[in-house]
Parts: structure tokens; C-alpha cells; sequence
């Protein structure tokens, strides 16, 4: 009788299918996480809105003109110096800060700046007005965004070292992964409103 | 002595019938991380400016995202200011429905917590992204993302 043995199934290509399938996989995946500069608008005012009336040395200028050119405090700029020119004037602490809450907040013994009258009262006070024009490049807008943003963290991260020996970074990174932290917490909040980001956009000039 | 003798013939072949099961493992990895597109572009792939101060969205679900460039469709002109939302190119004035639209698709208590992400591209003018954001201001879109790649700061 002839022998009835199954013959075995060549599984030997098997790895070369699931290689083809794996290379596949490989090339098409995309581990992307989408990233980018966060903003909070301000809400709609109302239609019988009446700005504050704000002092002149409270306000940093910057205008981006349609040739993607800088003017900070009537002044022509390059766009590698705005950070430090944006944090001499956030730091500088003149003057006494706002009152919020019906309690002032004092003049800011945090700041290392020039104490100058002609600059900001206070960091709660100092307010960044970007203005740009329509025709102004998208990427030059961000790129001026990034740096005040940049100034913003710098001396963030200088207070957070003083006060609590450890870059305001990690102390963002802790207190995300522990929110219910009510230390944490306090401290986040605390280095945030030492230096409130206030950075607004006015309306872009066309024409 | 010639019985054991030919037991020693040959080197024995490296057993391979693991292989599979190993290149099967990577292979289902890749397959679960992997996100293909929901949309399809209908503007070339926005050329990101670079920033140092960028965050990582978090919640994808929550993310609407609004795509600004150059139409790949000759038929809309050659500049870097179309806006894309979903799978079609429309104008600002849309921009309001397209974000009503994305609320309903969550629940009420996440709507305050959803973003707006804007891509666009580098050579987008201002005015553009302005309207955008005018619009978003009207439905109480407050917080947006400038999408953006990372570099590390010098």
C-alpha cells in the first residue's frame, strides 16, 4: 500500500507575505502628533464697548509690515532681538501693579529689570499689541508670536527657579500629569499670574 | 562505532518557524498605530512654519481643524489663501457652520474644551487667518492652535 502520509505545507514564505504586509505598514505610518502655538481669542466685546483707556508705557508695539519687516516701539527691528527687547519691557516694573479684586497688587519684587519710567508699571500691566499688516506672511506673524511667547517663558522659567528650584517646564509637565495636586497647582498659577500672557492682535491694516 | 558515527552528518538547519510569528508581531503593531487620513487635501500639504513654543493637542476628537494654501485645483487661483474645511475648499463665511457643525458631533460638556487647529501655510498672508479668526470669535471658538513644527530653540 502506498504510503498515505499528508505532506507537510510549505509555511516557508509565510515570513515574506507578512514582511511584504509589514513593509507596508511601515512606509504608510504617519506618527504625527499634531502640534502648534496655542492662542486664546478674546471674546466678542459688546457693541457699546469702551476700551480702558491704557497707559502709553504700558503698551510694547510691534508692527509687521507687508514686507515682513518689524517695527517695535517706533523703532526698525530684526526679528532675533525681539525677545530681548520684549523682555526688557515685561520685566521692567516701573510702577505699582493693577488692582485686581479690589487688591493691589503692589509694585513687582519679582522683576530684575531697569525700573525705567518710560517702560511697563508691571508685568500684569505690560501689554504686547501685535499689529501686521493683511498682506503680511503667515509665517513671519508666527515666527513674532514665538518669540514673545519665547520672552514669556523666559522669565517664567527664571521666577519658577527662584522660587521653587525647578524649571517652570517641569513644574507645567508635573502638574499635567498630576492634576489633582493642589500644590502644584498653586505654584503653576501662581508663576502664571506673576507673568500673564497678554498678548493681543489688533486689527491688520490693509490697503 | 559506525552506529553512532552517523548520527554527525551535516550541520542542522537554523530552525526558522519562528520567524513568522515574530514579523507577525511588528506587523499587527503597525497596523493598530496606524492613522490614515480622514481627509483628503484638496490644498498642497501646508508647508509649517517652525516655532519653539509649541504644544501637542491633546484630544483628537475634540480637534476641528481648518487647512489654509494654495489650491492643488488650478481653477482657484495660484494664491496661498484658500481655506479647506472638510473636503472642500470654502471661504470664511463658512467657517462659523463648519464649526457648529463639529460641536454637534460631541457631547455639551466638551464643548468648551474643543479646539480650533489652523494649518496653514507659511506663505498665507494675515488677513486670511484674521477673517478665520473674526469668524471664530463670532461662534465662540476661542481657542486655536497655530499648527506648527517643533524646533528646538537656539
Amino acid at each position: 500500500m502506498a504510503r498515505r502520509d499528508t505532506p507537510e505545507i510549505n509555511a516557508g514564505s509565510m515570513a515574506d507575505i507578512a514582511f511584504l504586509l509589514l513593509i507596508f505598514f511601515l512606509v504608510t505610518t504617519t506618527m504625527n502628533v499634531d502640534s502648534g502655538v496655542s492662542k486664546k481669542l478674546s471674546e466678542k466685546p459688546p457693541p457699546d464697548y469702551v476700551p480702558p483707556v491704557i497707559k502709553e508705557k504700558n503698551i510694547f508695539e510691534v508692527n509687521i509690515n507687508r514686507n515682513n519687516e518689524l517695527l517695535v516701539e517706533g523703532e526698525r527691528m530684526e526679528v532675533k532681538d525681539l525677545k530681548e527687547a520684549a523682555i526688557k519691557f515685561i520685566d521692567n516694573g516701573g510702577g505699582e501693579g493693577k488692582v485686581e479684586n479690589g487688591v493691589a497688587t503692589g509694585p513687582c519684587n519679582y522683576c530684575k529689570g531697569e525700573k525705567s519710567e518710560k517702560s511697563s508699571d508691571h508685568p500684569n500691566k505690560a501689554i504686547i499689541s501685535v499689529q501686521s499688516d493683511r498682506l503680511t506672511e503667515y509665517g513671519t506673524y508666527l515666527t513674532v508670536q514665538n518669540e514673545l511667547l519665547r520672552a514669556y517663558s523666559v522669565l517664567r522659567n527664571r521666577l519658577s527657579l527662584e522660587r521653587y528650584k525647578i524649571p517652570f517646564v517641569e513644574l507645567e509637565e508635573a502638574y499635567k500629569d498630576d492634576r489633582d495636586n493642589a500644590d502644584l497647582k498653586r505654584k503653576v498659577e501662581d508663576i502664571k499670574t506673576s507673568y500673564p500672557q497678554i498678548i493681543s492682535d489688533a486689527e491688520p491694516t490693509s490697503n | 562505532m559506525s552506529k553512532f558515527r552517523k548520527k554527525k552528518k551535516g550541520v542542522p538547519a537554523v530552525n526558522t518557524a519562528a520567524l513568522p510569528d515574530i514579523v507577525f508581531m511588528l506587523l499587527f503593531f503597525f497596523m493598530v498605530t496606524t492613522t490614515m487620513r480622514e481627509t483628503d487635501l484638496k490644498i498642497e500639504n501646508p508647508r509649517l512654519p517652525s516655532a519653539t513654543e509649541v504644544k501637542k493637542l491633546e484630544h483628537k476628537s475634540l480637534v476641528s481643524t481648518i487647512y489654509v494654501g494654495k489650491a492643488k485645483d488650478s481653477k482657484y487661483g495660484s494664491s496661498f489663501n484658500r481655506i479647506q474645511l472638510n473636503d472642500k475648499i470654502a471661504t470664511a463665511d463658512q467657517v462659523p457652520a463648519f464649526i457648529i457643525n463639529a460641536r454637534s458631533k460631541v457631547s455639551e460638556a466638551e464643548v468648551p474644551f474643543m479646539t480650533t487647529s489652523i494649518k496653514a501655510d507659511k506663505e498665507s498672508s494675515v488677513g486670511t487667518i484674521t477673517d478665520i479668526r473674526l469668524k471664530l470669535r463670532d461662534v465662540n471658538a476661542l481657542k486655536i492652535s497655530y499648527s506648527a513644527s517643533k524646533t528646538s530653540s537656539n
